[in-house]
């Protein structure tokens, strides 16, 4: 099967010397990409959300297909597990959706009391003109809580810039709380989204340092924390193409520094464990606390992990996922396992994630952007990947072609990340790889 | 009567061009491409993905902002020929979307400057803007644009009966094949997924899976010897893929209901029945008397069962006949689709003393269903995964048939037509009842 010429850039191997791998362009028309768009960016960086309505300014597809489709838990209000939408009429494509938008922000501020409210606009609200800023400002001033628009528009990018325009969003949020009570000790998460509790995990461990996690942007997440966000100390940046650009805004506006880590496998773990520490050097009961929960954590795991890797040693895996950052982090966690990578790729990773998997992967490790079913089956075939990681796009194409799969995207049920994380990846990882089912076709 | 809100709150319905998406899947090596964002078809592809468990490939011109400005001609070209490369496909299935329909984009103007080029398929298009109608609306109007578009009135053909596949699982749809075996009457459902999204696991890579209309089947449909329809509310549709046949090219055919339930099996039968001039098979014969058997069995359980139906229209008033026949009440009958026909179609097929309490909520959502609850509280949901969360918070066990079921293993294999579908969704009913009553009721029921 034929790669599509306007994709041949798109594609490449980890080892050799070649132009750096074509990313961050529009999907090329009719490539069956596996990416959404700029409201499914917003959308997720957004969703966690807990205390504020999600409302859908458009046709009700958009909002239908984001209805509670995330593990993303909270501990309290679940408010982003319904669907809001203005269900958009012809009628209302004729004449406008403003007043629609007025009286459903109405409406649900009225019937849910939240703390907020996030209107993403979607393709045709961009047509049709209606001024959405106008309208949320008007209901916020009514409702006496912050209304942001969303600017999402399907077609104006990719998912990336849905990402900037939530990050947008948030930014507005941010700074509009009291922070008088924050402990000089402290950090925001970025681009956790509390899938399966990650986000709980994580937070344990940094109270175990003495760290106090004034946000998580935005799992589990409140209006009243994220506006509190800019007392931190420090941004740890995991989702980097989710969040970067708002720990740069931050960095900027509130002199906020940022360090970029992975939650996944072992030593990315201890990595935004120490790096933390580092930071906080000043207090180095933060460093002996990591040095110790550390410690604690790897001689539990180590011996599971050994046990794993004398079961899975050999097999080969292709992973492909939404952030190129993540898919570094995944390799050398399959690594422990005895799984060496022979495909690897993502949705949107960017030039310098691209750059460092052409680094990190063995030799000759094919190495994809935005790519589709039709590349992706011909790779795992050409290089006999036993397992793939990705998500439920992904997974009745590695099942129908043979291949074990573990879900790495937001659907996930089980938390992968942390040290137990770890764990609960060599154990799904075997369950699917080690499952006599393969061996009946 | 339902008061009226500016803001859906949980949808019951899905937008239109998943419904085209779904019938271009039922035709043989057919690949669909959305005419819009590029989120469209992802989406789509997910959400179906969720339900059926097959890889399912929908593509997207992928409209940039300068598309939106200028028009989507050279994304649509592009996409054409790009899936040309990749797919090889039959047919391209293009549906519109909200951004195209919006934009007023004229397909039919590109498709002229690609007209002649020689490897080609031919392109089907359906206009699917979502804010006209739901899931249900855009296929069967996908349906009806296969025919219109592809037929061919000098293709000759056996004397076939075509059957327009209603919106049911892949197994349902091999179960009306095997009808139609069973009484030796050549026919093709229309569309037919029932191998594309229900397969095997595959030895090569299939970028098209196996199975589907043969896209020679609707060349040769104005040759067709008869067609059925089925579905009350589609019945009243003014225009379908059955009167496109019938007013364009005169071939005959037949409205029905769903076959679901005993009645309305009666009448498909029948109808098998009277056009291959047999008598309806010992087996399925067999099959009505263990249903009838069942349903004396059982009567006592569901009887008076206060239910609650909602999904696509058609399903609605399928299963609300059922549920009449089963001595239970419909009590809440909601859909998001907004025909207009439900209630009428209701109304001709329930029997009257089984929809006394009857309220039917169309073009509705879950919080409008939600809040007939509070005054008219049910024992029984039915109706898909969507319904899970409002059925956990009113304690009330949720029966999963439909479109989607996403929360539960084997949707794309429940089954509900003919007299062996109703006897299976009659046990499942009775013994989600049992399992209710069991759990919660200090009355032993380790015999029912």
């Amino acid at each position: 099967m034929d790669i599509l010429r306007e994709r041949t850039s798109h594609v490449g191997r980890a080892g050799e010397v070649a132009p750096i791998l074509a990313c961050g362009q529009a999907s090329v028309a009719g490539s069956v990409s596996q990416r959404a768009c700029v409201f499914c960016g917003s959308r997720v960086v957004l969703y966690p959300v807990a205390d504020a309505v999600h409302l859908v300014h458009g046709p009700i597809g958009c909002a239908a297909y984001t209805w509670d489709i995330r593990g993303a838990l909270s501990s309290g209000p679940e408010l982003h597990r319904l669907s809001f939408s203005t269900d958009l009429r012809e009628v209302d494509v004729i004449h406008g959706g403003e007043s629609k938008l007025a009286q459903a922000l109405d409406e649900l501020i009225r019937r849910y009391r939240p703390q907020g409210a996030f209107v993403y606009s979607t393709c045709i609200v961009g047509l049709i003109g209606d001024d959405v800023e106008a309208v949320c400002r008007r209901a916020s001033a009514q409702h006496g809580i912050p209304v942001l628009p969303v600017h999402s528009e399907g077609f104006k990018g990719t998912k990336k810039d849905g990402y900037a325009a939530a990050c947008h969003a948030l930014m507005k949020l941010i700074g509009t709380g009291n922070v008088a009570d924050v402990s000089p000790l402290s950090i925001n998460i970025l681009g956790e989204f509390n899938l399966a509790g990650e986000a709980w995990i994580l937070k344990e461990y940094y109270r175990r340092l003495g760290i106090e996690v004034v946000s998580v942007l935005t799992g589990d997440g409140r209006v009243d924390e994220i506006r509190r966000a800019h007392g931190a100390r420090l941004n740890l940046v995991q989702c980097s193409g989710s969040m970067t650009a708002l720990a740069r805004q931050m960095e900027a506006e509130y002199g906020i520094p940022y360090r970029r880590v992975s939650f996944f496998g072992l030593e990315d773990v201890a990595q935004a464990l120490y790096q933390v520490a580092a930071f906080f050097a000043d207090s180095p009961s933060v460093l002996a606390a990591a040095q110790t929960l550390v410690k604690a954590e790897l001689d539990d795991l180590l011996p599971l992990l050994a046990a794993s890797k004398r079961r899975l040693a050999g097999k080969k895996a292709a992973v492909y996922v939404g952030g190129g950052f993540k898919a570094i982090s995944l390799i050398k966690a399959l690594r422990h396992l005895g799984i060496q990578t022979v495909v690897v790729g993502s949705q949107t990773g960017g030039p310098e994630d691209y750059e460092t998997l052409r680094q990190v992967a063995d030799p000759g490790t094919v190495l994809l952007d935005d790519s589709n079913p039709v590349e992706l089956a011909r790779f795992c075939r050409e290089t006999g990947a036993d397992l793939f990681l990705g998500g439920v796009k992904e997974r009745p194409l590695a099942y129908k072609l043979g291949m074990a799969f573990v879900d790495h995207n937001h659907e996930r049920k089980v938390p992968l990340a942390g040290f137990v994380g770890m764990a609960n990846f060599a154990r799904e990882v075997e369950e699917s790889v080690l499952s006599p089912v393969w061996s009946l076709r | 009567m339902k008061e009226h809100y500016a803001a859906s709150t949980n949808p019951c319905k899905l937008c239109t061009p998943l419904g085209a998406a779904l019938a271009f899947h039922g035709v043989e090596g057919a690949v669909c491409l959305l005419h819009g964002s590029q989120g469209c078809s992802t989406y789509i592809r997910r959400y179906l993905i969720s339900h059926f468990k097959e890889p399912l490939d929908v593509a997207s011109t992928n409209f940039s902002e300068h598309s939106a400005v200028f028009g989507g001609r050279q994304n649509f070209l592009e996409a054409l020929r790009n899936l040309n490369q990749q797919y090889q496909p039959s047919v391209i299935g293009v549906a519109t979307t909200c951004l195209a329909e919006t934009m007023g984009e004229d397909l039919s103007l590109y498709l002229h400057e690609v007209k002649g080029e020689e490897d080609l398929p031919p392109v089907v298009t359906v206009s699917t803007a979502a804010y006209r109608g739901t899931h249900a609306d855009g296929f069967h109007g996908a349906v009806q644009a296969l025919v219109a578009q592809l037929a061919q009135p000098s293709t000759p053909c056996g004397p076939r009966v075509l059957v327009f596949s209603p919106l049911v699982s892949p197994a349902d749809l091999r179960a009306l094949q095997g009808w139609l075996a069973a009484f030796d009457l050549p026919g093709s459902l229309i569309p037919d997924w029932s191998e594309t999204l229900d397969g095997g696991p595959w030895k090569d890579y299939t970028p098209l899976p196996p199975g589907g209309t043969p896209v020679s089947v609707l060349r040769s449909a104005p040759a067709a010897r008869c067609w059925i329809e089925l579905g009350r509310v589609l019945a009243g549709a003014e225009t379908t893929a059955g009167t496109v046949l019938r007013d364009r090219h005169g071939v005959a055919g037949h409205r029905l209901g769903w076959p679901l339930g005993v009645r309305e099996s009666d009448r498909w039968f029948a109808l098998l029945s009277e056009l291959s001039d047999r008598a309806v098979p010992e087996n399925l014969q067999a099959s009505r008397a263990r249903l009838l058997d069942a349903l004396v069995d059982s009567h006592k359980v569901v009887s008076g069962l206060r239910v609650a139906v909602f999904g696509e229209e058609d399903l609605v008033v399928a299963l609300s006949v059922f549920l009449a026949e089963m001595g239970a009440r419909v009590v809440t009958a909601a859909s998001g689709g907004a025909t207009g026909r439900l209630r009428s179609a209701l109304e001709s097929a329930v029997s009257s003393g089984a929809r006394e309490d009857l309220e039917v909520l169309d073009d509705s959502d879950f919080f409008d269903l939600e809040s007939t609850l509070v005054h008219r509280p049910v024992d029984l949901f039915l109706g898909s995964s969507k319904g899970f969360k409002l059925a956990k918070a009113q304690n009330v066990p949720l029966v999963r048939v439909g479109f989607p079921i996403h929360d539960r293993f084997g949707g794309a294999r429940i089954r509900l037509l003919g007299y062996d579908g109703a006897l299976a969704l009659l046990d499942s009913i009775v013994n989600a009842v049992l399992e209710h009553r069991q759990s919660t009721q200090a009355v032993g029921y380790t015999y029912y």
